[in-house]
């Protein structure tokens, strides 16, 4: 039996088949999947112990569900990536609409790097900054506080994935729809948007992925009331690993799992498809 | 309005709510961060205005006696070094791993690169909270990997793998590795293979071939995901909060405690700086040293 199926008797000269690469993959899909693997079939095991496998069990699942803290920090999840996904894609759309086009203007660069900044600095630093800064202006924490910080560090999640679709759109469409008589408030709502549609909801479902799964700044611009689920879940871990919290975990992966395949399926290329090979 | 003025009337009104969002609650921010780090420090958890003070720096190095003479203090330094020891370390794991994954990935025909690269970038979209707990599950006394070995007779006593180092940077290699694939990925995908078959039709080996080929043309993924896994993980907080067991802190966890417990907002700025500053000084040397590589190739 081969157990590697790339494998054949090439000559050596085929990087393809160098030996090593194969098994190293294997190990490196191996190494990332099975944790998630393992936490998600603890979540099914009936015995309180957690990592000795007895038994297929819901019983966590119906906890989780029955538990009000869970259903209350779930609420307010939704409601926070709600509204800061919504609100940070219509801003990047606004901006990615200017920053797409191939001119050249003072600071543009710039403006570029300041779009990318909240996901260069690691979160700690603006979130304490941002905290400081609340602080200082009497705001009270809760979750208006926890939706700007949000926000703002949602901004590049949507504008990036934006940008790049109208840089890849054909301009040729654009000057079609000129030829045939379009102004350009006509050209933006019957050729443009259309077009951009898919780009934006992609961006939306990642902005609304990243900020349902934050903790940082969630932790440090939070207040009373604006427990979310992975600070919930942080408040469970810290305490002890139990079976609830394999439970929670689990259903977060399968969430986020489901919303990224979203994404990439609203965000693909479908130019591809038709283009050649 | 003339044409220039429209169109600066326009570049203000889609650009604008962006940069300001960002402008007001994140440069704004950081600068009134940078401000307090030079104040003094008020113990109920705030900020003295009036009071101008370089406390919080000197306070990385040294510690005030009661008499107010100053000792050195080696643990805030201690706890900046393990960080950059540990992302440091982080980021080699990263490149031993990455480099054959990618070199893989890159060698498949498309419909495969593609899945591949799917599957690479899947968990990064998962909960980074939730994927570093899962290490917890594995890496316990009572865990995962302590009881296969345990059944398996290969040790008696369970290993102490977890609240420690080791467990930070696997938790931290775990959290990261996508970075590291993926840009090597993106600049091997680019090589024509015929060049290693010349390679080897002028009798070079493979390590041969992987020194003088692979590696220059996969050099500015390597560099580009040295940077993307060095950087994060200098300021990790997760990781080192639920893996490192209060033990093993890094600069993140130290920031994060004095807006906690510890209350000293201007030392807790003083670090934040100083974090921001390594990271931007990183970023830099990568700018500058890219657009060198950038000039040089044709």
């Amino acid at each position: 039996m081969r157990l590697n199926p790339f494998r054949s008797r090439a000559f050596p000269g085929d990087a393809r088949h160098w030996p090593g690469l194969f098994t190293a993959t294997a190990a490196f899909f191996a190494y990332v999947y099975l944790p998630i693997l393992i936490l998600i079939a603890l979540s099914f095991n009936e015995n309180r112990t957690v990592t000795i496998w007895t038994g297929f069990s819901l019983d966590w699942y119906r906890m989780a569900f029955s538990n009000r803290d869970i259903v209350s920090a779930t609420t307010n999840s939704l409601i926070i990536a709600s509204v800061a996904s919504v609100s940070a894609t219509t801003l990047a759309t606004l901006a990615a609409l200017r920053m797409a086009s191939n001119d050249r203007f003072l600071g543009k660069t710039g403006i570029n790097a300041v779009f990318a900044l909240p996901i260069t600095v690691p979160e700690i630093v603006p979130a304490v900054a941002t905290l400081m800064f609340f602080a200082s202006l009497g705001f009270t924490f809760g979750l208006g506080t926890v939706i700007i910080g949000h926000i703002v560090f949602c901004i590049p999640f949507a504008y990036l994935p934006i940008r790049a679709r109208l840089e890849g759109m054909d301009p040729k469409i654009g000057e079609a729809a000129a030829d045939l008589y379009a102004n350009p408030v006509q050209a933006f709502w019957r050729v443009t948007l259309p077009q951009l549609v898919p780009g934006i909801l992609s961006g939306l479902v990642l902005a609304f992925i990243i900020s349902l799964d934050d903790f940082v700044t969630t932790f440090f611009l939070g207040g009373a009331g604006s427990t979310t689920l992975p600070i919930y879940i942080f408040g469970l871990v810290r305490t002890g690993v139990t079976p609830e919290v394999n439970a929670i975990s689990s259903l977060m992966l399968l969430l986020s799992l489901s919303l990224v395949s979203l994404s990439l399926f609203l965000g693909r290329d479908q130019n591809r498809k038709t283009g050649p090979d | 309005m003339s044409r220039a003025g429209k169109n600066t009337l326009y570049r203000i009104l889609l650009i604008g709510p962006a940069l300001l969002a960002i402008t007001i609650f994140m440069i704004v921010p950081l600068g009134l961060m940078a401000y307090i780090s030079f104040r003094g420090r008020d113990y109920s958890g705030g900020v003295v205005w009036d009071q101008f003070t370089a406390e919080a720096y000197v306070r990385l190095f040294f510690e005030r006696e009661l008499d107010g003479t100053l000792a050195l203090n080696f643990n805030y330094m201690a706890i900046i070094l393990r960080s950059v020891w540990l992302s440091f370390l982080t980021m080699v794991i990263s490149l031993a791993v990455g480099l054959p994954v990618a070199m893989f990935m890159a060698t498949r025909d498309r419909k495969w690169k593609a899945v591949l690269v799917f599957m690479v970038t899947l968990p990064f979209w998962t909960n980074l909270l939730v994927r570093n707990y899962a290490w917890i599950l594995l890496l316990r006394d009572h865990g995962t990997i302590n009881s296969a070995l345990l059944w398996l007779g290969i040790i008696s006593e369970p290993l102490p793998l977890l609240h420690n180092a080791f467990a930070v940077a696997v938790g931290l290699t775990y959290s990261f590795l996508p970075f590291m694939v993926l840009p090597i990925y993106a600049s091997l995908e680019k090589i024509d293979l015929k060049l290693v078959e010349a390679s080897f039709d002028l009798y070079a080996n493979r390590w041969q071939t992987i020194k003088r080929i692979i590696l220059p043309l996969a050099y500015p993924g390597i560099v580009a995901g040295c940077v993307l896994v060095f950087v994060p993980a200098l300021g990790a907080y997760i990781t080192p909060e639920l893996l490192g067991g209060g033990k093993t802190l890094m600069i993140g966890n130290l920031i994060g405690f004095q807006f906690g417990a510890a209350r000293n907002w201007p030392f807790g700025a003083a670090l934040g700086l100083f974090l921001l500053m390594l990271v931007l000084t990183s970023l830099w040397l990568y700018a500058r040293r890219y657009r060198g590589e950038m000039e040089r190739s044709p």
